[in-house]
């Protein structure tokens, strides 16, 4: 392959060293909103750029840790880390009950089902009395990390932030680099020989299913200690329906696409907040033209200009699952 | 788009130095409307609300000539209390906004509360319901203006009662906003000798009330009370005509109702509801000048309350911020406004509690018949006037921290 | 024996009745939407924008034609099934080459722009709409509306005549094995490009039929399509993604189950859907009347 594993990381260490400097020129609220739904795309990608799966409910995963750790934070005084631990384990083990049920099915079948499972676990949010319903989870405090270090600071804890993301995303790096990456690939690209070969196709999609939605849930929960709040939004399926328009502006399959696509979708947002209906119909023309014109995200679109002669240019689409097959 | 030329205008305003006559943070009275531009609550908030506030600039900058810089900016919190409390922080933080004003939606409402009490802002709510702002969530930033969800189900609870409606069936919507509604209006409604014969818990949102309707119908309550707001209100509404509930000679109690959601309904369908608002536009002659310009300016709409409170609040906040010279510290101007008796054209007199609570007169009015209006807009008859000693909580029941007992 | 349940009867029978009538309009869009995964393998996620579209359309045709319900009616369906066809011919088209999830995407980013536009231009307040058949009859048990009745009895209708015309006619049979083999059909003379956009525009057209039915009884505003559409969804996964006949008998009796579940337990009966389609994804992934892949 052209692009190696050292440029990667060689950009991985770029974005770190712009990263540290940020937030002396940008406001470190709106950066900390970037690298949580960053991480969440990351961990949205994972599953569609790898596995070839389409969730159409990764809400369920984010929102749903997000109340776990407001919760824990709030109601029962634990400490942040704590309480974010406890979101990603609510939100893994979600991925297990859910990918159970999801796994069986593939492609359009496979993502209605993540989103009528994560129907119900908005439902569920906005009756259940710890929830908040409608108020959400309100002045979730943000106690001293580990017991001492003051994060009341938008300054300091921007930094916490940026290490939980970097903690993730090199989570994935290692995944999809590993054997098991490689599995999950070969997986992607041909499942019934990856079942002739004798691999358990299921049991590797579950796990990276899992995992997932523990990423997921990890930047739910740490959203929630940045904002001091958990609410609905977060297990709409609208909310899912984001992480996939920024996966796929950035770039599915990409490594670092969702970081890009987050960091544009955020940034729009904040951008056009004086009118909220313009957002929706920007958001949706994004989603039309680069659906038809620029399937493979920024990212993509930027490797394959590099990689002009090689094989990946001609590919202008991820192939998730074989399509009609040709005659 | 006219507004956006407008904050761009006003925005280059911001930096020419100027000469002032009091120490501003940053040398501008910075007022922030937030609100829902364009979703369920826009018709009743929304760019009406922004209007409204610009126009209390100009009539204090005529009454009491300006020498300061007054800018209103404003946002779409989208009924979302995370988009709400981004922006609103953003404010705070970088804008340097001195001051928000309305927010509909209960559940931003509280989050902008506790964010303004942490960077000691000021935050005047027009829009939002929930009693707790003056209650056990109360701070000395804020101050609830227009109306309350205890001040609504006392109104329309007790006067009904009073006036024949003594047996009542709820239908109330799942979730915190409705729960607290149709606990505030029972105990009204049980207070003045009336029944409650049953309730039914509706999912929210809901699209069909049918079958609800058909529970309240068979309970024979005199009374329905839809313990809901927005569509689910105008739904209910509607599709009661449909069921033929008043004519079977049953009643629907609004518990939250804006003119604008007669407006929508139509006089036909809304005709014979009751409910309880602080402020109509017909009622007297200072009002309807206030609807003229409004409605010119405003597609023809009428105001509704929660915008003619966003003029209030926003004149008696100027009026706080002139004496004291100063907006820099947000409980400083609180504690002001809360010193000065209001006074203004739409509310008339009135006052601000120790709670956060502004107290005036409450109104039940009963939507007209389609050939008792005489026009557009003209919607409303006055079925009793709730003097403003009575119609909010009492200070003592609220638990809140700031009063001390 | 009702009394052992704790509901009078003549509550039970109003609920059911009640939920038929919903069952209606679930039967009838996820029909649409049913038509047009058979055929093209594509999940309409802007079905519910076609439909909000149909009640405006109605609205529109009403406020500023002054053409009443019964025209809207035939009107309606052909105007936003004639602009489902141009979003077929411009849009989708393009994207048959490829996974159909980005089919998918695709419709879902129109569903965003329609919604966003019609919320833009009419806010979300909701816009009246007059009942045609106001007045009811009072059938013992319960009051019911005139309209309701014919909304029942027309959707039944409606959906009889697609079930009959895909399953039982000639064309239908060209579509059904078009879905199968297009090529092979296409050797055979017949247009299948044309066939797909037609089928897409008459899933469209139902869809917005869908809107015209409700926009007496329901609130006329842009996110009521929204609210409904991953109902449809669960309603078009449980009754087997393709099969017309399964998406006809479960959007009725999902509309009534909800009607039971108002009853018994109101508070469920938004989540009551999900769950049996979680169940029955378990038992019979295929859904109750889809062909096992």
């Amino acid at each position: 392959m052209p692009i190696g594993r050292n440029w990667s990381m060689n950009v991985f260490v770029a974005f770190v060293l712009l990263a540290l400097v940020a937030p002396f020129a940008i406001y470190p609220v709106f950066l900390m909103n970037v690298l949580c739904f960053a991480l969440f795309a990351c961990a949205f990608n994972l599953l569609i750029g790898y596995v070839g799966l389409l969730s159409f409910g990764h809400a369920m995963f984010f929102g749903f840790a997000a109340y776990i750790s407001g919760y824990a934070v709030k109601a029962w005084g634990w400490e942040p880390l704590l309480g974010i631990a406890a979101g990603m384990a609510v939100a893994a083990a979600m991925g297990l009950l859910a990918g159970a049920i999801a796994i069986r099915r593939q492609g359009i079948y496979f993502a209605m089902v993540t989103l009528a499972l994560s129907q119900m676990v908005f439902f569920f949010c906005l009756q259940a009395k710890f929830t908040g319903g409608e108020d959400g989870i309100q002045a979730i405090p943000r106690r001293p990390l580990l017991g001492h270090i003051d994060i009341r600071n938008d300054f300091v804890f921007y930094y916490v932030v940026l290490l939980i993301f970097c903690a993730g995303f090199l989570t994935i790096y290692r995944t999809i680099h590993s054997p098991f990456g490689q599995v999950l690939k070969a997986i992607r690209e041909n499942e019934p020989r990856a079942i002739s070969l004798g691999y358990a196709v299921d049991r590797f999609k579950l796990i990276a299913f899992v995992l997932s939605a523990a990423l997921a849930g990890l930047a739910g929960a740490t959203k929630a200690i940045v904002f001091q709040l958990a609410s609905l939004t977060d297990v709409t399926w609208q909310m899912s329906g984001e992480v996939v328009l920024m996966t796929l502006v950035g770039g599915m399959g990409t490594v670092f696409g969702p970081i890009v696509g987050a960091a544009i979708i955020v940034s729009m947002q904040n951008y056009l907040s004086g009118f909220g209906e313009w957002v929706l119909v920007i958001q949706g023309i994004i989603f039309v033209t680069t659906v038809l014109l620029f399937r493979r995200g920024i990212v993509g679109e930027m490797l394959a200009l590099v990689n002009r002669y090689g094989p990946a240019s001609r590919q202008d689409h991820l192939r998730l699952r074989e399509a009609r097959p040709a005659e | 788009m006219p507004t956006a030329k407008a904050l761009i205008i006003f925005t280059a305003l911001a930096f020419t130095p100027l000469a002032a006559h009091a120490q501003y943070s940053d040398g501008v009275i910075k007022i922030g409307v937030m609100n829902d531009q364009s979703g369920t609550y826009a018709d009743l908030s929304g760019q009406g609300s922004v209007w409204a506030a610009r126009k209390a600039v100009e009539d204090f900058c005529k009454a009491s000539t300006c020498h300061d810089k007054i800018e209103v900016i404003f946002a779409d919190h989208q009924n979302k209390p995370d988009v709400g409390s981004n922006i609103v922080r953003q404010w705070y933080d970088v804008d340097k906004v001195d001051v928000v004003v309305d927010v509909p939606t209960s559940s931003v409402a509280l989050a902008v509360n506790n964010i303004a009490k942490e960077k000691n802002k000021v935050f005047l709510v027009s829009g939002a319901a929930a009693s707790d702002l003056t209650g056990k969530a109360c701070t000395p930033n804020t101050i609830h203006w227009t109306y309350d969800t205890w001040a609504l189900a006392n109104g329309t609870g007790q006067a009904i009662v009073r006036t024949g409606g003594d047996s009542w069936f709820f239908l109330t919507a799942d979730y915190a906003f409705g729960h607290a509604l149709e606990r505030d209006t029972e105990a009204v409604v049980v207070k003045n000798g009336g029944k409650v014969l049953g309730k039914v818990r509706h999912p929210f949102p809901a699209q069909d009330f049918s079958s609800f309707l058909l529970q309240a119908q068979a309970s024979k309550a005199k009374i329905i009370g839809l313990a809901n707001a927005g569509a689910d209100t105008t739904n209910a509404i509607k599709q009661a005509a449909e069921f033929g509930i008043v004519q079977g000679g049953q009643n629907l109690a609004g518990l939250l109702v804006f003119i604008t959601d007669v407006h929508a309904l139509g006089l036909k369908t809304a005709q014979g509801l009751i409910f309880t608002e602080a402020w109509y536009w017909d009622a007297n002659e200072n009002n309807r000048a206030f609807a003229k310009e409004f409605g010119a300016a405003n597609k023809g709409n009428m105001p509704t309350m929660v915008q003619a409170g966003v003029y209030s609040a926003v004149m008696h906040y100027l009026k706080a911020v002139h004496e004291l010279k100063s907006d820099a510290d947000g409980a400083a101007v609180v504690k002001k406004m809360k010193s000065m008796p209001t006074d203004d054209k739409l509310f008339g007199k009135g006052s601000i509690r120790e709670d956060g609570r502004k107290i005036h007169d409450m109104y039940l009015f009963e939507v007209k018949k389609p050939e008792e209006s005489k026009g557009a807009w003209d919607y409303y008859k006055i079925r009793a006037t709730i003097p403003a000693a009575e119609a909010f909580r009492p200070i003592d029941q609220g638990e809140c921290p700031l009063v001390k007992k | 024996m009702f009394e052992l349940i704790g509901v009078p009867p003549q509550a039970l029978f109003g609920q059911l009745l009640l939920g038929l009538i919903n069952g209606a309009f679930y039967a009838l869009l996820s029909l649409g939407l049913a038509v047009i995964f058979g055929l093209m393998n594509v999940i309409n996620f802007t079905h519910g924008a076609q439909y909000m579209m149909g009640a405006f359309c109605a609205w529109m045709l009403l406020t500023f034609a002054g053409i009443p319900y019964w025209g809207a009616l035939i009107l309606v369906p052909i105007i936003i099934g004639a602009s489902g066809i141009l979003i077929e011919r411009l849009f989708i088209s393009r994207l048959y080459h490829l996974d159909h999830l980005y089919g998918l995407l695709l419709t879902f980013g129109l569903a965003l722009i329609f919604e966003g536009l019609f919320r833009r231009q009419f806010g979300s307040s909701g816009l009246p709409y007059t009942n045609p058949i106001p007045g009811g009859t009072n059938l013992g048990f319960m009051f019911l509306p005139w309209y309701r009745a014919w909304v029942v009895a027309f959707s039944l209708t409606v959906c009889l005549a697609t079930w009959f015309m895909v399953e039982k006619t000639q064309l239908g049979s060209y579509l059904r094995a078009a879905t199968e083999r297009p090529d092979l059909v296409q050797a055979f003379g017949i247009n299948v490009p044309r066939m797909v956009t037609l089928t897409y525009g008459f899933g469209v057209g139902l869809a917005a039929l869908a809107g015209v039915l409700a926009a007496p009884i329901y609130s006329v505003n842009p996110v009521m399509g929204s609210n409904l559409i991953v109902v449809v969804f669960a309603v078009v996964v449980i009754g087997g993604m393709g099969s017309i006949l399964g998406s006809i008998l479960t959007g009725f009796g999902l509309g009534v189950v909800e009607g039971l579940t108002k009853v018994f337990y109101p508070e469920a009966s938004n989540t009551v859907i999900f769950i049996i389609m979680a169940i029955v994804l378990m038992l019979r992934p295929q859904g109750l009347f889809g062909t096992p892949k």
